[in-house]
């Protein structure tokens, strides 16, 4: 792919028309036959594929931004004259917040709609609800949320980090330039926070520092005084908070009104789960000072990401943010574009055998590489909360981290 | 030879009955493709909540808000046999420890919880879908019949139950399998469960098993039983001044409504392969009632219905308008109170029913009856009038 | 588990626990309170509570976003109108609600419960489509974040403070509308012997709409205080539908007072458990003494002893 991504949303039809002659005459020589051999939905200028996201129900809130970059993706892909000199159409399904649904929608574009891949999912609970169905009908699944790993599925390209990429850079930088000794665990009680967590305090443990307190709530919770008062009693040099949703806004606002300044950082806050979206909801000024560490930060300084900043708010509005999962999401049609073309077909199988080794240059974090597991080489960052419901780069690791959805010792 | 006419039609059981097995059995399956009939089956496990609510609601005026839970017990039970199943040692040999259930791994658990070890059995397995629903429902039952709560208090306290179910599955993930849910079901007794032939078998065994639970409904409640179920719902004092033990009818029939859902659960988690926690909470449970009003409470056909419909909407509507979903659903809600608190049944009894029967009689001159518009199945509920 | 810890510190955490405690308290009251009036006085299950609640943050939102844009010297002091714009709102939508659906209903409180459900499906759907999916944040003036140090070691949260005074002014003003005031006189009469109240001249249908007015008003006054401590978007007010109708119910439905006392009781049973146990399991034990207790005692604690 060229490194000139622009914003193209809308290009004149006149361009439109001459890009897609252009990319005929190219690829004319590719005829549907041999690019499609299994019955997927190509003609000779067009493929279809999927989004399958939660457009209604409580993920709505966290799924719309990963929508908004997928289309984003597809539309400039489309105006680069497609893949293989086909026009990308998308089918859009909603999820509804609701596993069985997920499960249904995908089969319905697996089955029904014979999609050549499907950008989507969110939450750990509708991967695996649709996970059987991806095997059992061999579709492609481009799954752009940070998440728990142990999972590893020939037909899942993870665009997001598994947990060993976000958490262990994340604590070592605490360790190593805060002087952090002791921490206190706090999550949502479902999987994602529980098995992060696991892998937090096997990692803090191996540093022979202490774990003071861990801690889960159920998923909506809004009452955590009684948790900040004991908080408050064990006196840890840094809350590791992994609280998702709703609970989030109430966690951290009744963390400053509780008269724990982050700024002061005593205790320092160190989270994996808000990224510039859930600032929004949580407001800026009740999340300065706090620290989180994760792959993307829409600050990023480098020229792919502010093209990319650029195209996402030309299309989408300039009060949109973007957050760690909504740049993951927009690697995933790029990331099969580049699979596709090197593999000169659309045939799952082919797609899947050229994955790996699939680098981007232009990605807005950066350099990614698809790793034979299906997860990305990918740096992580911490960024520092600013008041204005944005993150200044601190930190960031010097070498790509291999991912590892299997951490030997900490299972 | 006399034939009546009201008994010809659909709103006449027999014929209706007849008219949804033509459906269900024959219609549906030629008609669509297996991607949608399996649609279709997901939604009849949904029906089996709504006929068991027909019964403990539109009869017994017990509103229960909490039939996810018999829904979960039922849908859990059956994938923890199939769970196990899916686990055998070869199948999870990346495993720390191999033969246990893949979450359970991923929490530390290094053998199988003393719960799960009954599961390895089938016919435990079936006896737990049926009884432990049961005996649940009998304890609730129990505290709260025998004290006479009932009305808003049981669906509110029923409504807490199935909170209390949702966050014990999500926190206690080790054993349940969590926010997860219990995924990647494969055989059952080795027959695969994914091929397309068990689709359709699973398909036929739901309407079956549907059919043989309506038939019970039907009989409890043209039995003596279901005539002071409604006499009971009415003027509950009457009927206990009269000698009889309130208490007792109405706990048997809240334990036959939740393992009618625990029945349903279960086929739910063999057709869809899996089963998960949200399907247990609030808000499918308050869907569950709807599904049942839709249909007319009083109407053991019509829930069936209700179920279908409902569902359909929701899914042919999430698939063009997700935005205008809920509003419909809101006003469907709101609509089939307010409006017609006999749901389609009542509607079919009050507009269709009378003119079919009259075209029928047209038909039959033999007939010397005249065309009787058939019997609503029972009595309005009380106040269902404005 | 106290062992490594000093006196002092363990004096001042329990004295922070106990805040911690009342804090809850008032927030269940807050929460309660409006459905106590509705379904205590008039037999009327709001499921659409929580809806109601959002829609006081909302407008507890579009405040804040007016006066930042255009008095924003006032900002300091927009939390006490937005809270009066709130109460105004969501009241008036009450009483439209009460006109259209409620008022040929009330023979049928169960039906009730599935109409007002749908009700709050079409709100939700409604806060989405105008304020989008995601939740907003509401900007608080900065008297109302913080703490105010008591002595080294407790603080006292501003916010939960003022949740804490809202709580009970709001509380002392239905006690004396209820039982000092004509209008109150006329609810209670027409709770006992709606006929008969009618009989005398007591126009039942305005009693009706004010009471529901009034219960849903409360609730935005407390969706509107809550934004300090929660989150606003649209399935927000899903979130307190348990715990209000628990409270309610177990408080016995006819009395306020039985309606704080179950706030109480729930509250300290939860942030005590919450202190020794982990989260999940306490607001399971909390549910499951809740649903015992309601089993031993059907009709909540307090309950009101009159002819139907």
């Amino acid at each position: 792919m060229t490194t000139t991504v622009r914003h193209t949303h809308q290009p004149k039809r006149w361009a439109k028309s001459l890009l897609g002659l252009a990319a005929s005459l190219a690829f004319s020589a590719t005829l549907q036959a041999e690019v499609n051999t299994t019955g997927l939905a190509v003609t000779d200028t067009t493929v279809k594929v999927g989004i399958l996201h939660s457009v209604t129900g409580t993920m709505a809130i966290s799924e719309t931004g990963s929508v908004q970059a997928e289309m984003l993706a597809i539309e400039q892909i489309n105006a680069m004259g497609g893949v293989l000199g086909r026009q990308i159409e998308y089918i859009q399904e909603d999820g509804a917040s609701d596993w069985p649904t997920f499960a249904e929608k995908s089969k319905k574009l697996l089955v029904n709609d014979k999609v050549a891949a499907v950008f989507g999912c969110w939450t750990s609970a509708s991967r695996k609800a649709v996970l059987p169905i991806f095997e059992q009908y061999n579709g492609m699944l481009y799954y752009p949320t940070f998440y728990e790993g142990l999972e590893q599925s020939p037909n899942v390209i993870y665009t997001g980090q598994e947990a060993t990429q976000q958490i262990i850079a994340g604590i070592d930088w605490v360790v190593k330039n805060k002087g952090a000794k002791s921490f206190y665990l706090l999550g949502s009680d479902y999987i994602w926070p529980r098995t992060s967590n696991k892998i937090a305090r096997k990692h803090i443990e191996k540093l022979g520092l202490s774990v003071v307190g861990e801690e889960y709530y159920p998923l909506g919770h809004t009452q955590f005084n009684s948790v900040i008062n004991k908080i408050k009693l064990k006196k840890p040099d840094v809350i590791y908070a992994i609280v998702v949703g709703g609970s989030n806004v109430a966690f951290y606002k009744q963390l400053k009104a509780a008269g724990i300044d982050m700024t002061k950082e005593k205790p320092l806050v160190l989270t994996i789960s808000v990224t510039e979206d859930e600032v929004l909801g949580i407001g800026g000024e009740n999340m300065v000072g706090a620290y989180a560490a994760m792959k993307y930060f829409q600050s990023l300084p480098n020229d792919n990401n502010k093209a990319f900043v650029e195209a996402f708010k030309a299309r989408w509005g300039k009060d949109t943010v973007i957050g760690d999962v909504t740049q993951a999401a927009y690697l995933g049609p790029w990331l099969w574009k580049a699979a596709v073309e090197k593999a000169g077909s659309f045939d799952i199988d082919k797609v899947r055998a050229a994955s790996p080794g699939i680098e981007l240059t232009t990605a807005p974090e950066g350099y990614v590489k698809i790793h034979p597991n299906h997860h990305l080489w990918s740096k992580t960052r911490i960024g520092h909360a600013r008041a204005d419901g944005q993150y200044d780069v601190v930190f960031e690791t010097e070498q790509l981290i291999e991912p590892n959805p299997f951490p030997e010792g900490y299972q | 030879m006399t034939i009546k006419p009201a008994s010809l039609l659909p709103g006449g059981n027999l014929m209706g009955y007849a008219l949804l097995a033509l459906l269900l059995l024959l219609v549906l399956p030629l008609a669509l493709d297996l991607f949608r009939l399996n649609l279709i089956g997901k939604y009849l496990t949904y029906a089996f909540v709504a006929v068991g609510l027909v019964l403990c609601w539109g009869y017994g005026g017990i509103l229960s808000l909490g039939q996810g839970v018999f829904f979960g017990l039922g849908g859990y039970a059956m994938a923890m046999f199939l769970k196990l199943e899916a686990s055998d040692p070869e199948s999870t040999k990346i495993q720390s420890t191999p033969g246990i259930p893949d979450f359970m791994d991923w929490n530390q658990l290094t053998e199988l919880p003393w719960f799960w070890q009954p599961f390895h059995s089938f016919s435990f397995t079936l006896l737990a879908i049926v009884l432990v629903p049961a005996i649940i429902a009998m304890v609730i039952g129990l505290a709260m019949f025998t004290r006479r709560v009932g009305g808003v208090y049981f669906a509110i306290i029923t409504q807490a139950l199935a909170a209390i179910l949702t966050i014990l599955i999500i926190g206690q993930q080790g054993y349940t399998g969590g926010v997860n849910g219990m995924t990647d079901l494969r055989t059952l007794m080795g027959f695969d469960i994914r091929t397309d032939g068990a689709k359709y078998l699973f398909y036929y065994l739901c309407v079956l098993l549907l059919f043989g639970c309506l038939g019970l409904a039907h009989y409890i409640s043209k039995s003596k039983l279901g005539r002071l179920l409604v006499a009971m719902r009415d003027k509950e004092d009457r009927v206990r001044f009269s000698g009889y033990d309130v208490a007792a009818f109405k706990i048997f029939v809240f334990c036959m409504a939740g393992v009618f859902s625990a029945i349903g659960g279960a086929m739910f988690t063999l057709q869809v392969g899996f089963m998960s926690p949200t399907l247990v909470g609030i808000v499918p449970s308050i869907e569950m009632v709807i599904f049942c009003a839709v249909g007319g409470r009083l109407s053991l056909i019509g829930a069936v219905y209700g179920a279908l419909l409902v569902n359909f909407a929701k899914t042919s509507f999430s698939e063009s308008f997700p935005e205008l979903w809920l509003f419909a659903m809101g006003g469907l809600f709101i609509a089939v109170v307010m409006a017609f608190p006999n749901g389609l049944a009542g509607l079919y009894n009050s507009y269709v029913a009378p003119h079919l029967a009259r075209l029928i009689a047209r038909w039959l001159p033999a007939t010397t009856e005249p065309a009787a518009v058939p019997a609503i199945e029972a009595k309005q509920p009380q106040g269902a009038q404005p | 588990m106290f062992a490594e810890y000093t006196t002092s510190e363990l004096l001042s955490i329990f004295a922070m626990q106990g805040v911690a405690g009342l804090i809850l308290f008032s927030v269940f009251v807050l929460m309660a309170l409006g459905l106590a009036i509705i379904f205590g006085q008039m037999g009327v299950i709001n499921m659409a509570h929580g809806e109601f609640m959002i829609l006081g943050a909302y407008v507890t939102y579009l405040t804040s976003e007016l006066f930042s844009a255009y008095l924003p010297d006032y900002f300091s002091s927009y939390f006490i109108l937005a809270m009066i714009l709130a109460f105004i709102a969501a009241g008036l939508l009450g009483a439209l609600v009460e006109w259209l659906m409620l008022r040929h209903l009330y023979q049928r409180p169960l039906d009730t419960l599935l109409a007002t459900w749908g009700l709050s499906l079409i709100l939700q759907q409604a806060y989405r489509t105008i304020f989008g999916a995601r939740e907003v944040g509401v900007t608080l003036p900065d008297w109302l974040m913080g703490s105010y140090p008591l002595t080294d070691t407790i603080e006292l949260p501003i916010n939960g403070l003022f949740v804490m005074c809202l709580a009970l002014g709001i509380s002392l003003t239905v006690g004396i509308l209820m039982y000092r005031s004509r209008w109150g006189t006329q609810v209670r009469a027409v709770v006992q012997n709606r006929p008969m109240a009618g009989a005398v001249g007591i126009n039942t249908a305005r009693v009706d709409r004010l009471t529901f007015a009034l219960g849903c008003g409360i609730a935005g006054v407390a969706g509107s205080a809550f934004t300090m401590i929660g989150s606003t978007g649209p399935t927000s007010g899903q979130l307190y539908i348990v715990d209000t109708f628990l409270v309610v119910v177990f408080g016995g439905a006819a009395s306020l007072l039985g309606t704080i006392a179950s706030a109480f009781t729930i509250s300290q049973a939860q942030s005590t458990m919450e202190f020794f146990l982990s989260g999940s399991m306490s607001k399971v034990l909390t549910l499951l003494f809740v649903v015992f207790i309601l089993m031993l005692r059907p009709q909540g604690l307090f309950s009101l002893k009159v002819r139907r």
